[in-house]
This record gives structure tokens, sequence and C-alpha cells, in this order.
């Protein structure tokens, strides 16, 4: 029998893989990625929610969350692009005049 | 309709500034003309109107609106006419428009936006000083007591590139604004005592009250505005800008400083008689006062070189007489006296214009001389109006000094009819002084005196004669109104000649009901008081007549002595009293005095304490250690903003799972 636990220890390992990727890999369309990775970790926890108490606010809150994050997607590849064209890199760390 | 007669200047005011750079000279000096006779004409027709009404019934209201209302504070923007203003608004406008005439000869050098700026502040002067003698209450005269400094200050000021008639405008203002602070303390103490400001209101208010024998508060109230007075009219102690107004044009001098704004703290006076009435130790303030400054500007009006000078202390000295007249209970007296006044002193400063535009610009008395020849007309007319203020019988100076004189001898003061008398004596002395020095004689070489004011020709820089050649009078826009002026000066005296000389006095009967309270059985009493008094001794006035006739004379004849037949003699006794020579020629020192005194230890004040320790301390330190407090911690705390994403994406989930701890374990 597969419980609710199991569900948010995967959502968990997922959020943590992701968050790592965005503060270990040095490309950012890998950062991109794995941002993507935490965001379904939060939605396995959400419709994982949902199917416990048996209601349908999970998966709405899901769809929302899917949609956004394709716009998410579209405009951040559009910057990588955009900073690729700038800089011929994709380091994240060369990307720090944005500051005092 | 009485709003009509300020209304005119106004416009004129307004046409002028801001039209008036556009329109050539001729259409600038002619709608400030214009606008003058019009109110002139009004005022005439007024003026008749009013002596068609009964004499008790002649006052005359207008309430255009109301301008304050706040709490027990009503002040309604009213007019009002009656014989004393109906007098005033003659002098102002009649005198105004020959001086208006005469300005259109005198400054046609001038160029045109400047022309045109003068003729605005010219109009601005009359809408304020008509504001001020026709209002109805106190903060009324007060806007054109101020207004009509104001536009002292900027006509004094008018040719601005000189620094010394910057600085006369700027003393002027600055004197006059002390005064003003005790006139604005006398309104809110009237206010607060009778709770009213209309002068009628305040006046039968005040007449309900005994007079006070102590120092109480109506004679607080009487004393303040009479400082405000003292500032206006160039009084002790505030007398001290006048002369140096003189740094203005000359037409400027005749109206303002001589024939009309310098006459209204004796009209306020005059218009507030019953209060003073009931404030018996003021007036004798307000005489002691009037009687020093009349001695004391004698004096040094004996000495002075400038010619507009000795006019200026001139008038300094015939102020005092005024207030002289007023301070002894002679209102009549003094507000005749004013009459008179405007007429031949306006003649004489516009005669002494004349003679200043003929020689370009040159106003010391030692470089003219032999002016009679070359300027007839001038002369003619300076010389009535020198016969008419040394108080020569038959001339207008004549009966109002004389009656102002007679009312201080008869009213117990034989001290201070004497001491005045002297003062007139001096009057003729340094009246004739100027005829005979300027007019008679032969002029001195143009570079052997000294320049002592430094001002020789800045006025007309193309001038119409140099000193050698020929002199050219004065042009018909300003022989015109030197001979109305003259006329004026001859005849204007004849309103009030005395009952001893078969005449009525129809002025002072026709003033009467303006320093009364208007209600029937007050006015009764006033009439059974008056008839008593009436029967005074007709042979001490014909003595004291005589006395005064004589002095007049005597004048004239140690004038002719001293500067016409001995010249030297008048050397001699200037080398003899060097000592009182100096002092007089210095003017007393009195500016000295007050620069120590007073503008040292103010500027002192204002550069230590409230610039350099109040502004630069207080103010800016505030101001910068805001500033500077900002700056530093914002030193410090933007190290924070490093622009690597990492570090901002680290911050995010520190503070993510910062909060996430605090819910876990709480």
């Amino acid at each position: 029998m597969i419980t609710l636990n199991h569900y948010l220890i995967v959502s968990a390992i997922l959020f943590a893989t992701g968050a790592a990727g965005v503060f270990l890999r040095r490309n950012v369309i890998t950062v991109l990625l794995s941002i993507e990775i935490m965001l379904n970790a939060a939605n396995l926890a959400l419709v994982a929610f949902g199917r416990y108490l048996g209601r349908v606010d999970g998966q709405i809150i899901v769809f929302f969350v899917v949609t956004v994050a394709a716009a998410e997607a579209a405009v951040g590849l559009a910057l990588v692009i955009a900073l690729f064209r700038h800089r011929e890199s994709l380091d994240p760390d060369t990307f720090t005049t944005l500051r005092w | 309709m009485l709003f009509l007669i300020p209304i005119f200047p106004l416009a004129g005011f307004v046409l002028n500034a801001s039209l008036g750079r556009r329109l050539p000279k001729s259409v600038s000096g002619a709608i400030a003309c214009v606008a003058m006779a019009a109110s002139f004409g009004l005022s005439v027709a007024s003026m008749i109107a009013l002596t068609r009404l009964e004499p008790s019934a002649r006052v005359v209201d207008q309430t255009l609106y109301t301008w304050m209302a706040s709490g027990d504070l009503m002040v309604p923007l009213a007019l009002r006419l009656d014989p004393l203003s109906a007098l005033m608004i003659l002098v102002v406008t009649g005198v105004g428009f020959l001086i208006h005439v005469y300005s259109v000869g005198y400054m046609h050098e001038e160029t045109g936006s400047e022309h045109a700026r003068y003729f605005s502040y010219l109009n601005l002067f009359a809408f304020f000083m008509l504001v001020l003698v026709l209002a109805a209450n106190f903060p009324v005269m007060f806007v054109g007591w101020e207004g009509v400094g104001l536009c002292s200050y900027l006509l004094i000021g008018f040719w601005y590139r000189k620094k010394t008639a910057a600085d006369a405008g700027k003393k002027a203002f600055i004197v006059n604004r002390v005064g003003d602070f005790g006139f604005l303390l006398g309104m809110f103490l009237l206010f607060a005592t009778f709770g009213t400001l209309d002068f009628r209101e305040l006046a039968s208010a005040a007449a309900a009250w005994t007079p006070e024998a102590q120092f109480g508060t109506l004679s607080l109230s009487a004393l303040l505005l009479f400082v405000g007075a003292t500032g206006k009219s160039a009084q002790i102690p505030l007398y001290v800008w006048l002369p140096d107004a003189m740094e203005g044009p000359t037409p400027v001098s005749a109206l303002i400083h001589a024939a009309t704004m310098v006459t209204a703290g004796v009209y306020m006076i005059g218009r507030n008689a019953v209060l003073y009435s009931h404030a018996p130790l003021v007036l004798g303030i307000v005489a002691v006062v009037g009687l020093a400054t009349a001695v004391l500007a004698a004096t040094i009006g004996l000495v002075q070189n400038d010619i507009k000078r000795v006019l200026a202390y001139s008038t300094v000295s015939q102020l005092g007489l005024m207030f002289l007249g007023m301070g002894v209970g002679a209102y009549a007296a003094g507000i005749f006296h004013l009459f008179t006044h405007a007429f031949f002193k306006a003649l004489l400063f516009l005669g002494s214009g004349a003679v200043i535009h003929a020689l370009a610009g040159e106003q010391d008395i030692r470089r003219m001389g032999g002016l009679r020849r070359e300027l007839p007309v001038t002369y003619w007319t300076f010389v009535i109006g020198a016969l008419a203020i040394a108080g020569v019988p038959g001339l207008a100076g004549f009966f109002s000094k004389d009656e102002i004189l007679y009312r201080t001898f008869a009213t117990g003061h034989p001290w201070m009819w004497a001491i005045g008398v002297a003062a007139s004596l001096m009057t003729g002395i340094y009246m004739f002084r100027l005829v005979f020095v300027a007019f008679h004689g032969e002029r001195a070489a143009a570079a052997g005196a000294p320049d002592a004011h430094g001002s020789a020709g800045f006025a007309h820089p193309a001038g119409h004669g140099s000193s050698g050649g020929h002199l050219h009078d004065a042009p018909r826009a300003m022989a015109i109104p030197l001979v109305l002026l003259a006329a004026g000066s001859v005849l204007a005296g004849y309103v009030g000649v005395p009952a001893v000389l078969g005449g009525q006095n129809r002025i002072e009967a026709f003033l009467e009901p303006s320093f009364t309270v208007h209600d029937a059985a007050a006015a009764g009493a006033h009439g059974d008081e008056a008839a008593a008094a009436g029967e005074h001794d007709a042979q001490t006035e014909i003595a004291l007549m005589a006395v005064s006739s004589g002095v007049a004379v005597l004048a004239i004849g140690v004038a002719f002595y001293f500067f016409q037949s001995r010249r030297q003699a008048a050397a001699a006794l200037a080398a003899r009293f060097a000592g009182v020579h100096r002092l007089l020629l210095n003017k007393y020192y009195v500016d000295e005095i007050y620069d120590k005194a007073v503008v040292r230890p103010v500027k002192r004040l204002s550069t230590e304490v409230l610039w350099r320790g109040v502004d630069a301390g207080l103010v800016d330190g505030a101001v910068n250690g805001v500033g500077s407090t900002v700056g530093v911690a914002s030193r410090a705390i933007r190290r924070l903003q490093t622009g690597s994403l990492r570090a901002y994406a680290a911050g995010v989930l520190g503070g993510a799972l910062l909060i996430l701890g605090y819910y876990l374990w709480r």
C-alpha cells in the first residue's frame, strides 16, 4: 500500500534534487531545468494531498502551476538566448554586473 | 460710485504695467494723466455733492463686500466720504494730476519701458493713497498705508542701478516697517478693547470713555498708532528716511514725499480725532514730538547744500508743525496746513526739479546761481512758493501756519508757540537762502565746488545744457503745473481766512464734523463748546499774527543779508561756529548714531547668531545630518547586493528554511 507519506518523501527528494541543481550547476539551462523539477515536486505534493482529502482543489492548482511553468520556461529560455548572444557564456556566475 | 475714484488710477497702473513697454511714451504718459484727470473730476463732483448735503449728514458710505469675517472680526471692504476724506482726495488727485503732467516733461528722456514703469508706479501710488484716505476702517486704511509705502520704495529706488538710490529705497522701507509695526499693534489693541475697527464706531465707543488722565489702554493704542504716524510722516525718531528719499525722481519727491504720502500720519490722527481727544497725554506727546521735529529739521535745513535735501528737511519741519497743530487739538488747523502745504511744497519741489532738469542733474546749490535770468518761469513760481512757505501775509502758508501757532498759544502753550515761531523763522531763512543762492548772484564755475553727493548727471545723461551754455526754462508740460500750483499757493489759504481778518474760516467749519462723534446729542454739546471757545481774544490773535508776519519778513531780510548782499558774512559765521556748523551739516550725526546703535547690532545678531548659529548650525545641520546618516548606512548595506544569482537564491532558500523551521519547532 502506497501511503501519503511515500508521495511526500518522493516529493521532498525531487525538491532537494532540484534545489541542489539550482545551486550547483554552472549552466543556466540546467538551472532552469532544476527549477522545473522543484515545481514538479510541489505539483506531486499537491495532487497527493488532493487525493488524500478526496477533493479536486489540488489538481486545479497543479494545472495553474503547469501553465505558469510553461510560460516561465518560454521567458527563461528567451532570456538565456539573449544572454548567450550578449556574453557567449551560460555560466550564471559571469552575470554579476547588476549591482552597486 | 465712490469706488470709481481709486479704480481709475488702478486701471492706469494695470494698463501701463502690462502693455506699457509696447506703447509709445506719449501714450503711456497720457494713460496715466487721463486716469488721474478722471479721478480728479470724480473727486470734484463728489466734493460738490457733499457740500450740497446738510453739514451733519455729510457722510457717504459704500460697502463693496465683506473682506474678512472670522469670529467677532468683521471687516467689510468699505469706503467712506466725509469732509476730511473729501478734502484729501481733492489734494491727492488734484496735485497728483499736475505732477503726472509735469512728469511727462520731466521723464521724457527715459526709455519707453522705463517711462511706462514710472507711470505705472505713479498710478499705483495714487490708487493706494486714495484707498488710504477713503477707507472706512483700519484694515482697509492699512492696505493703503502699506501700499503707498511699497510705491514709495519702488519710486525712491526707481534708478535702481545707482547704489545710493537703491539703498535709500531700502532705508525708507525698513524705517517705515518699524512704524507700521506700531500701527499694527495699535490696531490690534483697539480691536481687543472695542471689538470694532470701523472709524465711526471706534469714535463713538471712545467718546463714551472719560478722557484718560492716567496712561491707560486708550492712550497706549493712540500712542502705538502715533508710532506708525512717525514712520510714515517722518517725525522723530523715524524721520531719517525722508531726506534720503530724495534720490528718487523729483516729481516723486513732490508727490509722495512732500504733498501726499507723508501727510498720511497727520490724516490718520485727524481721522481718529475723537480717540486722540480722549488720550490727552498722547496728544501732548504728539505736540512735543512735532515741535521738536520742526525745530530739528529746520536747523539742519539751514546749512544743507543739496537743493532737494533742503526741501526735504523743510518738509519734515512742516510736518512737525502739522503734528503740533494736531497735538494741541487744533485738528482742522493741522489739516488746513496739510492742504496748503501740499500746494507750495509740491510747487517748490517741481521748481527744484525744473532747475535740476535744466542743469543736467545738478543738485548742489553752490554750483547754481544767476538762474533768475535764464529760468524766469521757474524763478517766479519758486519765489511764490518760498513766500508762501515762509508765511508772508496774503499767501496760503500764512493762514494755515498762523492758525496752528495761534491755536498753540490759545490752548495755553506760549513756550511751544515761541519755539514754533523760531522754527518758522528758520523756514523763511533757508527757503530764501535757496532763492538767493540758486537764482541770484553769479553761477560759480562748475569745477570749483566739491562733488558732495556724486549724483550729478546720473539722472540725465543726455542733459539739456552744459554748465556754461545756454539753459532752457521748463518746457510747457512742466511750466503749466508750476504756474497752476503757484496760483494754488497764493489762493489755497483763502478757504480758511480767520474770523479776525473778516473771514469765516470755512475750512474749519467744513472739517469739524469729521473730528466729532456723529450722534446729534454729542454734536450739539460740542457746538456749544466751540461757540464758547470762539469768543477768543481777537486782539491777541492780531498781535500774534503781526509777530509771525514780522518774523517772515525778518527771515527774508536775514537771508538777503547773508546770502545776497554779504555772502562772506555767512561764511564767516559758519567759520566762527565751525562746530555747530559741522554738527548741522552732518545732520546731528543721527544716521551715524542709528547705524551704531541699531543697524550694526542687528547686522551682528543676524550674522553671528541667526546665520552662523541657527541657519548654518541648526537648520543646515539637521538636513545634512539626515543625509549623511543615510549615506553611511547605505555604504554598509549595499555590500549585500553582489549581483550573483546564487547568492540571491541562497538568500531565498535560507529565508524559506528559517520560516519553515520556525513553524516546525515553535
